[in-house]
């Protein structure tokens, strides 16, 4: 039989166990016996996606041209592994608490969750890899190739490299769509790829491991040998090219964080952020494994094989040539493993990016009646999704047929990873710096993306193909500095790490001085706070107010989405936390967030941010929203103190008037019961004044009869007279109409007069100190000796003390002068002070004082007309009132001399 | 005695923690330099000097050795710092 017969049975036989494998952890995964799906043996090995065919078949021809170059494509990432504390844990908690997609969907949704930047990154991911692709169905071919040219005869046997191509992209397409669409699965986790590429993984390292021991210890002697033969091989010497060795490590370090293929397997398909730690040295240890032959094969190629053989197919040729066909075999196994591992892996995460982010949004928009009406979202996602894969791999092949195939592969990986390491900049300024925004980020990747294309992918067509030689030669409009691969005047720089430097350097800067320059909304800046301060907080970004949304709309649109099974039991889960039967939840915001999240991982955020959206409706709170509304909840507060601050006033002026009305009240009944009283007064006068008049008009009495009666009704009208006076006088003072007679006077005289005046007999004791009294004052003294007669005459009236005694005190204050009224008697109850100066008051009926009330009215009037005032003292042994008055009144209050 | 140290014990050990964590993000710097040290041999573009030709054989040793290096010591501190984050955080 033929080797090319066998290899296709055994080819085929491969294919099927790898169905088989992907079937059976499906089903596992299924009925939930995770175990061993869940190792991080399994988390390790699908990593090694890293390792395409370009690694199994390409590395020994980059070590056999270049010597020891190829090892940067590894140490890169082993030094991303190995210090996995600085940015893996940070992508992998990220990628787990937000339900990130893809690595479009990270960027999209740390900036806001824009589409933007979504597609932007989907179509740059797109581009970057179709390449890759394209050098996966390319090594396969060529492999298949080597085999068919030892074979004749059979016409079958003789294959068209361009048909392998087709059937092996359609063999892949199958499989991808099979496995890796089989359900929109919340935690977007392929078990059954996952484990098929594991499985891979372990196929391509035993067949890379086994020939090169077959070189070491078959060919050559053992390890010394093959050190010997270094030394003797066309690559002994070591023609490091330094620019090239730095770039190269930095270059791979950043592929292996920002291939869409390795975010997928490292971030998205990550179910326990503990794998990492055991993946930071076993995959660094993989990747040693992997590389460690690589060199010795290429040596030993070299060597057997006859000069201009592709060294690009040691891994096949050598094995052949030493007619072990058995190894070959094995060796074809591995390098197959390594494209179709990898061609499934970036066909899934490119076509969820693509669904999620270019077909989805597209299709919300055309179905103008949302989620919840049309159709069968599910099914929209899935077929989006089996239609991306198809046409992603179509697109690989085109790209295959259109170069031709024929450059050395490892250029077309280079150029690459060049593509995708524009996403860098915005990924790393995403988790890190919260200051990047949306802006930034998209005028950075787009700078780089120009920069990649101009200097780099599309000089790889060679000349004349999209850009003219005249370009390439001389620049941009004939501008020399605009040289693709001499930009700016740099010349005699390796056209990739010129293409790499531009790009990079230029995409940061742009991305700084942009999101430096520009605002962030406050929902990117939100997910910024959730993306850099992953580790400080549970995540919890924006989010809905229930109330508008009914949960029966949503579980409609979850069912189409996660499937309606899953659904339910979500719904189902959350009714039963929120201590409710059945499957309608209250649309608590949580239960909304958490909706959103497993939509998210479904669908990617923006979408599922707006297919809630369309629900919820107008009760989705946006950002804004929530800022409006705080700050109409500042301004309320705002008004609401303001309102305290007035009702507090309120409250004082109530306190105040309610002090006035009960004053007032007072009054009003002092001044009826005064009405009273004075109308009495009037009219007992009155009454005597007629009765008496009368019998004097009657007469018939005798003369001293006559005259007595007539002196009563004199001295009855002398005292309506006088309380007339006082009234007329009260008003005249309180109107301030009151004229003043200034001169200069001793106090001692007007108390002396006073005091004479006040018609004292021995019945008030008055005690005085007249040194005290030489006092020279200017005042009216004719009113102010009205005052001090009315506290003397009051003295008299009211003191019940056994032996009634007045004090009078003067004291000097410089400008103003103090008299003080102390008698022994009872004093003034203190709840009658307030109200002895008011009119018309009087303590008690004492009907003896003879006056009205009016006294100590007219004394305060008189006071303040003087510029002084009268007080009660209170706490004395007796009633006491301190009269104060100024030395001149006219420096008290302006009184206009008269 | 025993008793009393008790309390320093374990700030030791959450000192031991962070340095744990220091040499972690030290690790693929000092990687880096190890790995870029071979750039410096015989010269800085040694033109014409025959005294700076770097052999792929003594490379191959050299870069294999910082290789298995950086594997051991990564292994050592994932074994520690898988402590430290289950001790830190229970995920989900």
């Amino acid at each position: 039989m033929q080797p090319f017969n066998i290899l296709i049975i055994v080819c085929l036989a491969y294919v099927v166990a790898l169905f088989l494998i992907a079937f059976v952890a499906d089903r596992r995964a299924e009925r939930g016996q995770f175990g061993w799906l869940r190792s991080p043996l399994v988390y390790t090995l699908s990593l090694s996606i890293y390792c395409t065919a370009w690694t199994f078949y390409g590395a020994v021809g980059y070590a056999a041209r270049s010597g020891l170059e190829f090892l940067t494509i590894y140490l890169g990432p082993t030094l991303v592994m190995v210090g996995w504390w600085w940015i893996l844990r940070k992508l992998v908690r990220i990628g787990r608490s937000q339900r990130i997609t893809s690595i479009a969907d990270l960027i999209s949704s740390r900036y806001g969750k824009s589409n933007l930047l979504g597609v932007i990154v989907t179509m740059m991911a797109v581009i970057g890899t179709t390449p890759y692709i394209a050098l996966q169905l390319q090594s396969v071919t060529l492999s298949f190739a080597v085999f068919a040219q030892g074979t004749s005869g059979a016409d079958w046997g003789r294959p068209d490299l361009n048909a392998t191509a087709l059937w092996v992209a359609a063999g892949l397409a199958l499989f991808t769509v099979l496995f890796g669409t089989r359900n929109l699965d919340a935690n977007e986790r392929h078990y059954g790829v996952v484990t098929a590429i594991a499985a891979e993984a372990v196929m391509k390292l035993f067949a890379l491991i086994a020939v090169g021991v077959f070189v070491v210890w078959g060919v050559a002697d053992g390890a010394g040998d093959i050190l010997a033969r270094i030394e003797a091989s066309p690559i002994a010497e070591w023609d490091m090219k330094p620019g090239r060795w730095v770039s190269l490590t930095f270059l791979s370090a950043v592929a292996f964080l920002t291939l869409p293929r390795m975010f997928q397997v490292m971030v998205v398909e990550n179910v326990d952020e503990r794998h990492l730690a055991t993946a930071s040295w076993a995959f660094p240890l993989y990747l040693f494994l992997m590389s460690l032959f690589v060199v010795p094969i290429a040596v030993v190629g070299l060597d057997l094989l006859p000069a201009g053989s592709n060294p690009d197919l040691f891994v096949l040729t050598v094995p052949l040539s030493q007619g072990r066909d058995g190894l070959a075999i094995l060796s074809f196994l591995g390098g197959f493993s390594s494209a179709t591992s990898m061609v499934i892996i970036a066909a899934i995460a490119l076509s969820t990016m693509v669904s999620n982010h270019i077909v989805m949004p597209i299709w919300l928009s055309v179905a103008q009646q949302g989620a919840t009406v049309s159709g069968d979202v599910r099914q929209v996602v899935l077929t989006a999704r089996r239609v991306s894969i198809g046409m992603i791999l179509a697109l690989g092949y085109a790209y295959f047929r259109v170069s031709g195939g024929g450059t050395a592969l490892a250029a077309i990986g280079l150029i690459s990873f060049v593509g995708v390491a524009q996403f860098l900049p915005a990924l790393l300024g995403g988790i890190f710096w919260r200051g990047a925004t949306r802006i930034g980020a998209a005028a950075g990747l787009l700078t780089g993306f120009a920069l990649w294309a101009y200097t780099l992918f599309l000089p790889s067509f060679g000349s004349s193909f999209i850009l003219p030689a005249s370009v390439l030669a001389e620049g941009l409009f004939g501008v020399g500095w605009l040289r693709p691969q001499g930009l700016f005047g740099v010349s005699g720089m390796d056209p990739l790490v010129h293409a790499l430097f531009w790009s990079l350097v230029l995409n940061t800067i742009v991305f700084c001085l942009v999101s430096l320059a520009s605002f962030p909304s406050p929902q990117e800046r939100l997910q910024g706070a959730q993306f850099v301060n992953v580790f400080d907080h549970n995540p919890n970004s924006q989010g809905w107010f229930s109330g508008a949304a009914e949960a029966e709309d949503l579980l409609v649109m979850a069912q189409r989405i996660l499937g309606p099974k899953q659904a339910q039991g979500l719904f189902a889960q959350a009714a039963e936390r929120q201590g409710k039967a059945g499957y309608l939840p209250d649309t608590s915001p949580e239960f909304l967030q958490q909706l959103e999240r497993e939509l998210a991982g479904s669908v990617g955020a923006a979408t599922g941010h707006a297919m809630i959206g369309q629900i919820v409706g107008g009760a989705s709170v946006s950002v804004d929203d929530l800022m409006a509304v705080a700050d109409e909840t500042a301004q309320m507060m705002e008004y609401s103190s303001q309102l305290e601050a007035k009702s507090t006033e309120l409250g004082r002026t109530a306190r105040q008037l309610r002090d006035v009305n009960e004053k007032l009240t007072d009054l009003s009944v002092q001044k009826d019961a005064f009405l009273s009283q004075i109308s009495h007064e009037l009219r007992t006068p009155m009454t005597s004044i007629r009765a008496f008049s009368e019998i004097l008009r009657d007469g018939g009495m005798k003369r001293d009869e006559r005259e007595k009666y007539a002196t009563i009704i004199h001295d009855e009208t002398l005292r309506l007279t006088r309380l007339l006076d006082n009234l007329l006088d009260l008003s005249v003072l309180e109107n301030g109409q009151v004229e003043l007679d200034l001169q200069s006077v001793e106090l001692f005289d007007v108390i002396e007069r006073s005091v004479m005046r006040a018609g004292i007999d021995d019945a008030l004791y008055i005690r005085r100190d007249p040194m005290r009294e030489k006092q020279v004052l200017f005042t009216d003294p004719d009113r102010l000796s009205q005052v001090f007669i009315n506290l003397i005459a009051n003295a008299r009236k009211y003191c019940a003390a056994h032996a009634p005694e007045l004090r009078i005190e003067v004291r000097d204050h410089g400008r103003s002068v103090e008299v003080d009224f102390i008698d022994n008697g009872a004093g003034i109850p203190t709840k009658s002070q307030a109200v002895i100066f008011e009119k018309f008051s009087r303590l008690g009926d004492h009907r003896a004082a003879g006056g009205a009330g009016l006294g100590l009215a007219i004394s305060r009037e008189i006071m303040n007309n003087l510029g002084g005032s009268i007080t009660y003292l209170p706490g004395q042994s007796g009633a006491a009132f301190r009269i104060s008055l100024p030395i001149d009144v006219t420096e008290a209050v302006g009184v206009n001399q008269s | 005695m025993n008793e009393r140290r008790a309390p320093l014990f374990l700030e030791r050990e959450s000192y031991r923690q962070r340095r744990t964590i220091d040499a972690a993000r030290l690790l693929p710097l000092l990687g880096f330099l190890a790995l870029c040290l071979p750039v410096l041999w015989g010269g800085v573009a040694g033109e014409g000097t025959d005294a700076g030709v770097r052999m792929t054989s003594v490379g191959v040793i050299y870069l294999f050795g910082v290789w298995i290096f950086l594997i051991g010591a990564a292994l050592v501190l994932a074994r520690r710092l898988r402590l430290i984050d289950s001790d830190q955080d229970t995920p989900d």
